[in-house]
């Protein structure tokens, strides 16, 4: 029977393609799996090794001393107290500055030439290396406006490094609200900006404050910039409170103290002669890395959390 | 989110217009002090035990942005203090000259530049100042590439170079005190500012020859080993310790290393009082962070130098090898 034998050679032909499609589906799969591993084990390696060698030293007194040079006693009080108030103005720059940028370029600009030329510069200046925010924020803001090498400035020029992440993650966002939403408010009379502040921004906020906690935790690590405008290495003291007893009862001195941040801190003790201090650098360490950690948990957390509370 | 966002834009404006309108006005006086990495340890043990002495009730920063760096911010007038690992330069003069900046030099320590090398290398536990020109002239560069070039007794084996930064005042002094001529050195060995790199460096490779400050290597008497030094043919050879520094036997790698305090700043009562505690307190604190302090005499006479106001460098803008404090400090300063 001829014909019954070219079909089953047929099948079997068929059948070892498709054994062999399987094959390099698997094959892939497994490079996939290893390359992710790669990433994953390396920081996995070098979080365990940090935080066995800086282990001894993650007590209470650690985070409530400010650095000595004795190493037992050297802590990071000031260190992740100007981390957190750098942080705070960083938000406070980039959040507004970035969110309404990408608005304006989603939702408004015309499409013309500036339009295109500022679009393309927006995703350059996500690529521009930080130690020339840093130079940039030395130039403008420590010595034309005369900020000074303050917490104000350290924020500024995070804010500034930042921005473009935001700006870009938002419009992300923004473009995933479906054209039917739009045209529904807009078929209700809403104007261009009620549409926008009543529909797509709640529905884009997840996206929205991903692309910050992204942009925040890239701003938590810098060091260039930071030591580019001259924070400074031993710093004892903690900024003016931002409350008063006395009215006004705020106070923003604290936008102009000398400051210094966990990267820096944690520079300086590597770089010590005594072994002692590579523990508190190994400590430091695990803190920043908790803290970027922690930042991006809640980035994951609360996208969930807005992602089940829409409703269209 | 939106609404909070409104919220935090609102706050940043008005913020920023408060607080710029607002003339900033320091409630606690605070002494600024920036500059060498070598003289940071000093500073920052000094500056520990003032706010603690003071209560808090005044408060100091201190920087690291390298002797040139701190010099730049001084001779502006940003700063109080320089903190500086080799004397003022002739530019470094004119640049305070220009902007009206007066001072007052006063060396805080000793730092002892040791020459390392492994702890198994046998051959090299005495070294002549004449076989360190050798190694580290500029005509040795790509030449001497093994030990028994430099001296034949020593093993025919790589000779694996690690030394300071070109930018670090401890090059500088190095090549002057070795060479002869200051940043005059070969430029084919492994040079780190970070001095642990360098510490790795010798402890990893028994052909190793280093240099760095004396605390690096006190640190590191485990993995390192320091080499004698035999300053001329007929000097006996000497290693870098507390006791020989201080005598004046380490010769020539012994340097004082500087503070510099703005005659302007030493008008408030707070750097005044922070300088004249450095200098009281300097020989415990310089022993523990693991430098060597002046003899006593010394520091009696620079604290004389801050009373009478004595201003000026007792170098005239230039590296000096062998210099001693005592002189240096009654010499007429130049400005």
């Amino acid at each position: 029977m001829p014909d019954n034998l070219s079909a089953s050679h047929k099948a079997a032909s068929i059948r070892s393609r498709i054994r062999r499609l399987k094959f390099n589906d698997y094959v892939f799969s497994l490079v996939g799996l290893v390359c992710m591993m790669l990433g994953v084990v390396t920081l996995l390696a070098l979080f365990t090794d940090l935080l066995l060698d800086g282990m001894e030293r993650l007590n209470y007194e650690f985070f409530t001393s400010f650095p000595s040079r004795r190493a037992e006693h050297a802590g990071i009080l000031s260190a992740w107290v100007g981390t957190m108030l750098v942080m705070l103005v960083t938000a406070l720059v980039a959040v507004p500055m970035g969110v309404a940028a990408a608005i304006y370029l989603e939702e408004y600009a015309p499409s013309n030439l500036l339009t295109a030329i500022i679009e393309i510069n927006v995703s350059n200046l996500a690529g521009v290396p930080s130690i020339i925010y840093g130079l940039l924020a030395l130039g403008l803001f420590v010595y034309q406006l005369g900020l000074g090498q303050s917490i104000l400035t350290a924020g500024l020029t995070l804010g500034l490094l930042i921005l473009p992440i935001v700006i870009v993650a938002t419009r992300e966002s923004l473009r995933t609200i479906p054209r039917e939403i739009r045209e529904a408010a807009y078929a209700l009379g809403a104007t261009r900006w009620q549409m926008i502040y009543d529909h797509v921004l709640p529905y884009s906020r997840g996206g929205i404050l991903t692309g910050v906690i992204i942009g925040m935790s890239r701003a938590i690590g810098e060091t260039a910039p930071i030591i580019t405008i001259g924070a400074l290495t031993f710093i004892a003291f903690l900024p003016p409170p931002p409350f008063t007893p006395e009215a006004p009862y705020v106070s923003f001195e604290w936008l102009f103290a000398p400051f210094t941040v966990l990267p820096i801190q944690m520079f300086n003790w590597v770089s010590r002669p005594e072994e002692a201090f590579l523990i508190n650098a190994a400590a430091t360490g695990v803190v920043i890395i908790v803290m970027t950690l922690a930042m991006n948990a809640l980035a994951i957390f609360l996208r969930y959390r807005i992602r089940k509370n829409i409703k269209w | 989110m939106t609404n909070f966002n409104l919220k935090a834009l609102a706050a940043a404006l008005l913020g920023g217009t408060l607080a710029v309108s607002l003339p900033v006005q320091a409630a606690t006086p605070i002494v600024t002090v920036d500059g060498s990495s070598t003289v940071y340890p000093i500073t920052e043990a000094v500056a520990e035990d003032f706010q603690k002495l003071k209560k808090n009730k005044v408060q100091v920063t201190v920087g690291i942005s390298g002797t040139g760096g701190g010099f730049k911010k001084f001779c502006r007038g940003d700063i109080d203090i320089s903190d500086a690992s080799r004397p003022i330069l002739k530019k470094e003069m004119e640049l305070c000259a220009q902007n009206g900046v007066k001072y007052i030099e006063l060396p805080v320590a000793f730092d002892a530049l040791t020459v390392v090398i492994h702890p198994k290398n046998t051959w090299a536990e005495k070294m002549t100042v004449a076989e360190l020109k050798k190694i580290w002239e500029p005509a040795a560069q790509g030449k001497i590439t093994k030990w028994n070039q430099v001296n034949p007794a020593w093993p025919d084996a790589p000779l694996k170079l690690f030394g300071a930064g070109a930018d670090s005042g401890t090059f500088d002094y190095f090549t002057e005190a070795i060479v002869g001529k200051s940043k005059s050195s070969r430029g084919d060995f492994t040079a780190s500012e970070d001095d642990n790199v360098l510490v790795q460096g010798v402890s990893r490779d028994i052909n190793a020859l280093g240099f760095f400050g004396y605390a690096y290597y006190v640190a590191n008497t485990n993995k390192l080993k320091a080499s004698a030094i035999i300053e001329k043919d007929g000097k006996p050879a000497v290693l870098p310790s507390v006791e020989t520094v201080m005598n004046g036997s380490y010769q020539p790698l012994a340097r004082p290393i500087f503070i510099y305090v703005s005659n302007k700043s030493l008008d408030k009562p707070e750097v005044r009082e922070f300088v004249e505690f450095y200098l009281k307190n300097a020989p415990e604190l310089v022993k523990e962070v693991k430098y060597i302090p002046l003899g006593a005499e010394d520091y009696k006479l620079a604290l004389k130098n801050v009373t009478n106001r004595k201003l000026g460098t007792g170098f005239g803008g230039t590296a000096e090898v062998g210099v001693l404090v005592s002189d240096l400090l009654a010499r007429e300063g130049k400005h």
